[in-house]
């Protein structure tokens, strides 16, 4: 594939000549512009094929009811207009009740995961980082060795893992633990903990919360917290994406300069206080960072779900990602499942847009304090 | 005196303590994995937890040689993952050059395009991909398997950055001496760029080895698939009898060593190619 690009890079020699006719100034200018856009012509050609295309194909297929036989821009193809939009959000029905489930799940999902990842990152950046421990090149290299392997790879290892006759069981049991049938576990964890405190029984939950709900869900149901078996899901991430986060803040750590450190020795503030008033302010930037990353990255979780629940048990573990592949690929309902990526979309975009909108209003706050 | 030594030493045993702790969380699922590829599959459901296959057997892998595709998995992830590689440090830094170096029109516009792109996320994409693809008549084929990957926004962006960072007039006295752009691109800077190439070249190597999402949408046909759907289509149940995990272990066991081996040898462009990834925030 690299050969016929190739080709045409060097172009501009062949070019100069016939621009060079006009007048050195203006040849110069004009070989610039045409090096400059037959260098970047590849990467252009291919992320308009293959981004720009696609989401423009889409906007259209999500406006129709295509089934995946010949091309979506027949004139026999059904457009449908925004049904498959409204469907997820106002018709009472299997679609609604689907899609609802897989953002409840993926909700739970994000909000677990991204501030346990954050604050483990955090942590163990903060100890590899300090001066009086030796063999920090290891550490750092096994805490983020996981984030470089395969997810698919890594999914199965924790299939075995948890699975029931497998190593976490194995290891409650050394403690006196009988542990839960992970996989096969839809239960609620929110669920449990209610009836655990004897608030609310579980198998029979008071009628306020089953009778209705918004959106298709009783409140019961909204209310379910990740099942059992999202929370291997759960552990699976925050293992695999904690070493890249704690890079992000080893880097910045690192950049800290170790007077200042000193200096609030010096004034005789204690280790707590040190890090609650001179690193974690320096570390804003960072934090803001990984928490952006995550909140994005949590919401696209796919590989995962596909590997080990494919959405089971009971569409505890289905997710707005894996909805979307599953309802073009699996029911040919190509319209639907392109919709449910734009929504997606829309969510990640809101979300991020929300975050940056919560940071920035905290910021004049704290400058007009300082001055 | 005494007293603060004291502190500092139970609290260097304390960090000590956390460290080595998560260190046996991180690393003991891989001890795992390995270890229970070379068990016996009753051995392995009988003693998951142990690092010591009693009996040791290599009967696993035997299996997944001769009763799985996955040399033909593995073939497949090979050819991708070259391709891959060679065309995204290719085309990814002759783009970030253009738009660090070369003064063309458009290039600020450009740029923040490459910006934006970078935002959406990929899932997204899944369904738009295919249809593409589809439309196209390339779906289900290496064409598809290679070509929407070989260009990474993310690989342009960490280029521009370090071309950014080379001093002009190493270029500048290639022009004078009469160079046209592609011969000072070629011959003069890409050599300098080595550290970033390297970094490129990891990143792109790890990333093309490790996908599978984009699989999915692409190709359907077994005697397409690379390693890591080869292994999914395994879990998910083409296996038949019983759940043969020492053969799915070993099968990942094969898809995380050429990741680790390229770790252990290169960590540190690794560990620059994540901050890469935070400086673009």
């Amino acid at each position: 594939m690299a050969d016929p690009v190739a080709d045409t890079a060097p172009a501009p020699a062949p070019v100069s000549p016939r621009a060079a006719r006009p007048g050195p100034r203006l040849s110069a200018a004009v070989r610039e512009n045409i090096a400059g856009w037959l260098f970047v012509a590849p990467v252009v050609v291919i992320l308009g094929l293959f981004l720009l295309l696609p989401i423009l194909m889409a906007m259209w297929v999500s406006l129709t009811d295509w089934n995946g036989q010949g091309s979506p821009f027949r004139s026999g193809v059904p457009f449908v207009g925004l049904d498959n939009y409204t469907r997820l959000f106002t018709e009472d029905g299997l679609a609604r009740q689907d899609f609802m489930t897989s953002v409840r799940n993926n909700f739970y999902y994000v909000v677990i995961v991204v501030p346990a990842q954050t604050v483990l990152a955090l942590g163990l950046a903060v100890i590899v980082n300090s001066r009086m421990l030796k063999g920090k090149t290891f550490f750092r290299a096994a805490f983020f060795f996981p984030s470089v392997t395969s997810s698919v790879a890594i999914s199965v290892v924790f299939l075995f893992i948890f699975a029931n006759s497998g190593a976490v069981t194995g290891l409650l049991k050394l403690f006196g633990i009988d542990g839960p049938q992970w996989f096969s576990d839809s239960r609620g964890v929110l669920h449990l903990l209610l009836g655990g405190l004897g608030l609310v029984d579980p198998a029979d939950p008071p009628a306020a919360l089953t009778g209705g709900g918004p959106f298709g869900l009783s409140w019961w149901e909204w209310l379910s917290g990740p099942s059992v078996a999202m929370c291997t899901i759960i552990m699976l991430v925050v293992w695999t994406t904690s070493g890249t986060f704690m890079l992000m803040f080893l880097a910045a750590l690192q950049d800290i300069p170790v007077t200042l450190e000193e200096a609030g020795m010096l004034d005789g503030a204690g280790r707590w206080q040190r890090f609650r008033h001179i690193t974690l302010p320096l570390l804003k930037p960072t934090l803001f960072l990984v928490l952006t990353l995550g909140l994005i990255a949590t919401w696209q979780v796919f590989d995962q779900v596909y590997v080990m629940s494919k959405g089971n048990p009971a569409k505890t573990t289905l997710t707005p990602a894996f909805l979307s592949y599953q309802t073009a690929f699996g029911s040919f309902e190509y319209g639907s499942g392109t919709a449910i990526s734009f929504v997606l979309f829309a969510i990640i975009v809101v979300l991020a847009l929300l975050q940056r909108w919560i940071m920035r209003d905290r910021d004049p706050a704290r400058r007009t304090r300082r001055s | 005196m005494k007293r603060r030594d004291s502190r500092s030493l139970a609290s260097t045993f304390a960090g000590y303590f956390v460290l080595v702790f998560f260190a046996l969380v991180f690393i003991y699922p891989f001890v795992i994995q390995v270890a229970n590829s070379f068990k016996t599959e009753p051995d392995a459901a009988a003693n998951a937890l142990s690092p010591i296959p009693h009996p040791f057997t290599t009967g696993g892998y035997e299996k997944v040689f001769l009763n799985t595709d996955l040399p033909l998995w593995l073939g497949n992830s090979v050819l991708v993952t070259i391709l891959v590689t060679a065309g995204r440090v290719l085309l990814c830094s002759m783009a970030g050059y253009a738009l660090a170096r070369i003064r063309f029109r458009g290039r600020k516009a450009l740029f923040s395009a490459v910006i934006g792109v970078m935002a959406v996320p990929p899932v997204v994409l899944f369904v738009p991909k295919f249809l593409v693809l589809n439309q196209f008549g390339i779906y289900d084929s290496y064409t598809a398997l290679v070509l929407p990957l070989i260009v990474d926004a993310a690989g342009v962006f960490i280029m521009k950055q370090f071309f950014e960072s080379v001093p002009v007039s190493v270029e500048e006295a290639a022009r004078i001496d009469g160079a046209g752009v592609w011969r000072t691109f070629w011959s003069v800077v890409l050599p300098m760029a080595r550290p970033a190439l390297i970094t490129l070249t990891i990143i792109s190597f790890q990333g093309s080895w490790n996908e599978f999402a984009h699989t999915l949408v692409a190709v359907q046909s077994p005697e397409l698939f690379t390693l890591p759907r080869g292994i999914a289509d395994l879990v998910s149940g083409s296996l038949g009898k019983g759940t043969q995990y020492p053969l799915k272990l070993g099968a990942a066991v094969l898809a995380t060593i050429p990741v680790a081996v390229i770790f252990v040898v290169f960590q540190r462009y690794f560990v620059r190619g994540a901050n890469e990834g935070a400086d673009k925030g």
